[in-house]
């Protein structure tokens, strides 16, 4: 079947090729240049929490679902990804009528294979916690997937392997590949940047694809979507899937960067903090998160000797953002300069 | 003394009492919450701060003025539901046309501001409140023990969420109250002020969130996260119950509170999830929740 294409269309799309591409090669030179002007770990934080904030704009952005229990997925494949890469073996309890522990033997300090199970294991958990969010629409979904977010909280502080308060300390960061050594920050940043450009090119791929268009006709109209007969729960599924690992990829490379996995990963405080950046960047633009996130980290982090401070300011933020510009930053300035970034 | 299911009875029954405190509170604030979500169509994130500041309230009063719990009871919720108007007029009103998701968002900033402020004023760690001079003592069952305090919150909350049934469900002005949140267009054609009424029960959710802070004060100590943990658990309290109706509200939250209770007693591992996992049942079985219409 031959397809008509607007040349209006087409006009449009090349300018936006450009502007994104232009856009794309400004952030790239800034983290290629950034680490000799700024605490490398500081960048990395930054670069895992802007993943984490794409993953998340891909459901709030592009499928319009608000889930505010994304800690859930970053903080459980965290958990994962520092258990793995520190002790290795994985013991999993099922039950056949009676408990029998599985072994699954797997090598220690081996970055890779720890970073792969942390993901693994964001999307296994977003695809149960999809399935029964999927059920409700707009606000309810918000609810539930807080609520399921909070109950994984409360495994995590109760379940042995996570070390309850103490979380999982001085994990080794190892050999990436056998060969880089990950505990030269340098390296170790290379190792990020590059897993976070290629995610962030995916998430690109996946919102401009076909699949990416019958998403945000589900955002725009779910019932239409659903009369010209697509099966939105799951596409909505699938998405929520994708968002799920891709924050899970952010959590297990957090959990290398500060060789720490703990509660605060886990707490509804990091759902919350991820919608506050992906929220100031601005909703369903492909750059905003990233500006968001390094927008909150920076605070974060020069404004911890304020204390409970922080936690006004961002406060604050929230309620300027939805009151005077709640198309973010990026979102503006876009709109300024009439390009879509 | 005797056994229930190889459990002394003192301490199911303690359980089981604790379970109905516990389910007063969630009554009170789904409730509110339901209330609010009918007419505002807002999730209103901030409830559990607002509880937390009726409990602050009634503790700084006491502290610094003298004010006892009685008049607490009722100087809080006044306070702190006139805090509310000026929140929805300030805020609220400019996001009500606009997706639910921003009206989610800014509540939950607002809860953040407050919480922040209370805890760089008052730190993390609980302020014990003195049970009322009345309502010290309790009274041997033969089965268990009663402190009188506990039996007055559940008395008393139970009162409340009868009396705010009966007003919208049976009164003149809840009526309009309904027939505002089915068609406030129409409404407002009948010349009745809708604007201001939304505003008006934005306050009285605000009350019952206050109020409920108040009477949790002497059981639970008043801290600044005091709310924030409960408020996540209510919100699974609401997403059981639906938030179609007021009574499903109410039983619901007080039902969940016993399940709990008797949860603590037989499988204490799991007391601190139970609730999240009835959620998950409830959505695979009735996605529109027990009492709930689909939309």
């Amino acid at each position: 079947m031959m397809e008509r294409v607007d040349p209006q269309v087409v006009q449009q799309r090349r300018e936006t090729a450009w502007s994104v591409g232009a856009a794309f090669a400004v952030m790239v030179a800034f983290f290629a240049i950034a680490p000799f002007v700024v605490y490398p770990v500081f960048l990395m934080q930054a670069l895992c929490f802007a993943l984490f904030a794409c993953a998340f704009n891909l459901l709030i952005g592009y499928v319009g679902l608000v889930s505010f229990g994304h800690a859930l997925y970053f903080g459980w494949a965290s958990y994962l990804c520092a258990y793995v890469q520190k002790v290795g073996t994985l013991s999993i309890p099922f039950w056949f009528g009676k408990l029998v522990w599985i072994q699954i033997p797997l090598p220690p300090h081996t970055p890779e294979l720890a970073v792969l199970v942390g993901t693994l294991t964001a999307a296994l958990l977003g695809y149960i916690a999809g399935t029964v969010a999927i059920r409700r629409q707009g606000i309810y979904f918000a609810m539930i997937t807080l609520a399921l977010a909070q109950m994984m909280y409360f495994f995590a502080l109760r379940t042995p392997f996570t070390g309850g308060e103490d979380g999982i300390q001085s994990v080794p960061r190892g050999y990436l590949l056998g060969r880089f050594d990950l505990s030269n920050e340098m390296t170790m940043y290379a190792f990020v940047v590059v897993v976070v450009l290629a995610a962030f090119l995916f998430i690109y791929r996946i919102i401009n694809s076909p699949f990416g268009e019958v998403l945000k006709a589900i955002r725009e109209n779910e019932q239409r979507a659903i009369s010209l007969g697509y099966r939105t729960d799951r596409y909505k599924l699938v998405a929520f899937v994708l968002s799920a690992s891709l924050a899970g990829l952010a959590g297990s490379l957090k959990a290398l960067v500060f060789q720490l996995a703990s509660l605060t990963d886990v707490h509804w405080t990091m759902s919350g903090d991820v919608v506050l950046m992906t929220l100031l960047g601005g909703l369903g633009t492909v750059f905003g998160p990233v500006v968001g996130a390094f927008c909150i980290i920076a605070m974060q982090n020069y404004l911890a000797p304020f204390g409970q401070w922080v936690l006004v300011i961002q406060g604050v933020i929230f309620v300027v953002c939805v009151l005077t510009f709640r198309r973010g930053i990026v979102g503006e300035l876009g709109a300024a300069l009439r390009v879509k970034l | 003394m005797f056994e229930i299911f190889g459990v002394p009875s003192q301490a199911l029954f303690g359980q089981l009492l604790l379970g109905l405190i516990n389910g007063s509170f969630y009554a009170l604030l789904s409730l509110g919450l339901a209330v609010i979500f009918g007419m505002l169509n807002i999730i209103n994130f901030a409830h559990g701060a607002q509880y937390m500041m009726g409990a602050f309230v009634a503790y700084l009063f006491l502290q610094y003025l003298g004010v006892n719990y009685w008049a607490s009871l009722v100087i809080a919720p006044i306070l702190i539901g006139a805090l509310g108007i000026l929140i929805e007029r300030l805020f609220l009103q400019h996001v009500r046309k606009l997706d639910h998701l921003y009206g989610l968002i800014l509540t939950f900033g607002l809860a953040l501001i407050i919480e922040g402020l209370f805890r760089n004023t008052y730190g993390s760690s609980g302020q014990p409140y003195q049970v009322p001079e009345l309502l010290r003592g309790g009274h041997n069952l033969g089965f268990m023990f009663l402190p009188n305090y506990r039996a007055w919150v559940i008395v008393f909350s139970l009162v409340v969420c009868v009396a705010t049934w009966f007003a919208i469900e049976r009164t003149r002005l809840g009526s309009y109250l309904r027939a505002a949140t089915e068609n406030p267009t129409m409404v407002r054609a009948f010349g009745i002020n809708v604007p201001r009424m939304i505003t008006l029960t934005y306050g009285f959710g605000v009350g019952l969130a206050a109020l409920a802070g108040v009477m949790a004060a002497p059981i639970y100590n008043v801290s600044p996260q005091m709310g924030s943990d409960l408020i996540i658990v209510v919100f699974a309290v609401v997403v059981i119950g639906g938030m179609g109706s007021i009574m499903g509200a109410i039983v619901t939250g007080f039902v969940l509170g016993i399940v709990e209770g008797l949860t603590k007693v037989f499988f204490p591992e799991a007391s601190n999830t139970v609730i999240f996992v009835i959620m998950v049942i409830v959505l695979l079985v009735r996605p529109a929740g027990l009492f709930g219409r689909t939309a």
